[in-house]
């Protein structure tokens, strides 16, 4: 069993760690750079929990070795507020209600964060495609629906206005913030 | 859940990853986009000694068209051969089936040269390349072959891959003129294993009739099947040619915890029909376009 000196690069924070070659980067993330804000549910792809964006595209952080994710610019949902400031996609959660426990919550941030940079101004169709990848047990997805299509009139918004003008304003890139 | 312990290496040259390869033998797994694989090593479904991760070769990370055919390189994810635009002009087919490959999330990891060598009749793309009659070029440090698709899949989960090789690309062959393509297929949830599907291509003859039809078929058989309606549908008009089409999908597909053998029996008919209906409509607005 091969062990490996790696440095990952998490919300713009470059950290070295020493990890076996079977290490998932959800655990890594949560184990040993302590961000437990990754959630782990199903461990084989179909839950999407664990959804972080590599390079800003959405996968499955455990259907991805850690040591395979070395020199890629990875973004968990800690990366997407900058400082007290929530991001659109955050913003529009609480706004609303698209969480009640909260378990599949940073699945749902990080690819939804992804899906409306590809795609800014989602239809309802295409809002609930954007989550389809997604499972949620909690809420019946129609607040998450709601809460994509909120999101994206908070971000076009932001991008709109003068900079100071409304609330949620920090569009959820994280890496390179610090 | 968690994956059995592993040796890793990273070649970062395809010359490289063939002599790693070739050093290791049967001992050796490939990794790709890890989408099949890292599911089977965290179900401890498998054990492979060594994985050897192939997505640091940029040079395999190609989506190439040109009139004859799509080339994908073995790391070009899902994600991007369904975002070519040439793709998916020179073969439609590809794009179509592509968004029935799991989710986007797993398809912006997920290789399709992967999925071809993973070899999953459940899976899109061996029965789309099966159905197009394309091949995967397979690398070794002694020389290349190319193999059709008939050949390549063998079995569930086995291919005609050999300890020591590499599947370096898939080429998925144009759509002929007065072609068209189609994909129908059902599955329990959105974005699930499709319960049954049906890839299917048909031309066009002088009159705008159905010459031919070849349906390819999405967990049906131990391998991707492929059939040959052409005669079902040669000399009859639309209407009678659709239920010869249906009376000849001649299946033989398993039970299991999903759908009876009858219920996939009477999909896989259905669902051809419906395939060759849509394939027919496209085949008359490309030949409009043309």
């Amino acid at each position: 069993m091969s062990e490996h000196e790696i440095r990952l690069t998490v919300n713009g924070v470059a950290h070295d760690v020493r990890v076996p070659a079977r290490r998932l980067l959800s655990d890594c993330l949560r184990h040993d750079l302590g961000l437990t804000g990754t959630h782990v549910g199903c461990e084989h792809g179909v839950c999407g929990a664990c959804t972080v964006l590599l390079d800003g595209r959405p996968v499955r952080s455990c259907l991805l070795l850690a040591v395979a994710a070395e020199g890629h610019e990875i973004t968990t949902v800690e990366g997407l507020a900058s400082d007290e400031q929530l991001s659109p996609v955050q913003q529009a959660f609480q706004d609303c209600h698209g969480l009640q426990c909260g378990f599949c919550t940073p699945g749902f941030l990080t690819t939804i964060t992804a899906g409306l940079r590809a795609n800014p101004g989602p239809t309802e169709a295409e809002a609930r495609e954007m989550v389809a990848g997604n499972l949620c047990r909690c809420t019946g997805y129609q607040n998450i629906v709601a809460a994509v299509l909120r999101a994206a009139d908070l971000t076009r918004s932001c991008n709109s206005g003068p900079p100071d003008a409304a609330e949620g304003c920090t569009i959820g890139e994280g890496t390179g913030a610090s | 859940m968690k994956p059995p312990p592993f040796d890793y290496s990273r070649p970062s040259s395809v010359d490289e990853a063939l002599s790693v390869l070739a050093s290791l033998g049967a001992d050796a797994k490939v990794l790709a986009g890890g989408q099949s694989l890292v599911p089977l090593l965290s179900m401890r479904l498998a054990a492979p000694h060594h994985l050897v991760d192939i997505n640091r070769l940029a040079s395999l990370a190609y989506v190439r068209s040109d009139a004859d055919a799509v080339r994908v390189g073995a790391i070009a994810r899902h994600a991007d051969v369904e975002a070519d635009a040439e793709a998916a002009r020179v073969q439609p087919l590809l794009r179509r089936a592509l968004r029935l490959v799991a989710h986007p999330t797993i398809r912006n990891r997920g290789t399709t040269v992967g999925s071809l060598a993973h070899a999953d009749p459940a899976a899109e793309m061996p029965a789309v390349l099966s159905v197009l009659g394309g091949t995967v070029r397979l690398a070794a440090t002694a020389g290349t072959r190319e193999v059709a698709a008939a050949d390549f899949f063998a079995g569930p989960l086995e291919s005609a891959l050999r300890p020591g090789e590499l599947a370096v690309e898939a080429v998925f062959p144009a759509a002929p003129p007065r072609s068209g393509s189609a994909v129908e297929e059902v599955a329990r949830r959105h974005g699930d294993y499709a319960v049954c599907g049906v890839c299917a291509v048909v031309t066009l003859d002088d009159d705008r009739h159905i010459a031919s039809v070849r349906a390819g078929y999405v967990s049906v058989a131990p391998t991707p099947l492929v059939l040959d309606l052409s005669d079902a549908v040669r000399g009859r008009a639309y209407d009678a040619a659709l239920d010869a089409v249906r009376d000849a999908v001649d299946v033989e597909p398993e039970a299991d915890i999903h759908a009876t053998a009858d219920y996939r029996r009477h999909l896989a008919g259905v669902l051809t029909v419906r395939a060759v209906q849509a394939a027919a409509r496209d085949a008359a607005a490309r030949e409009a376009a043309a």
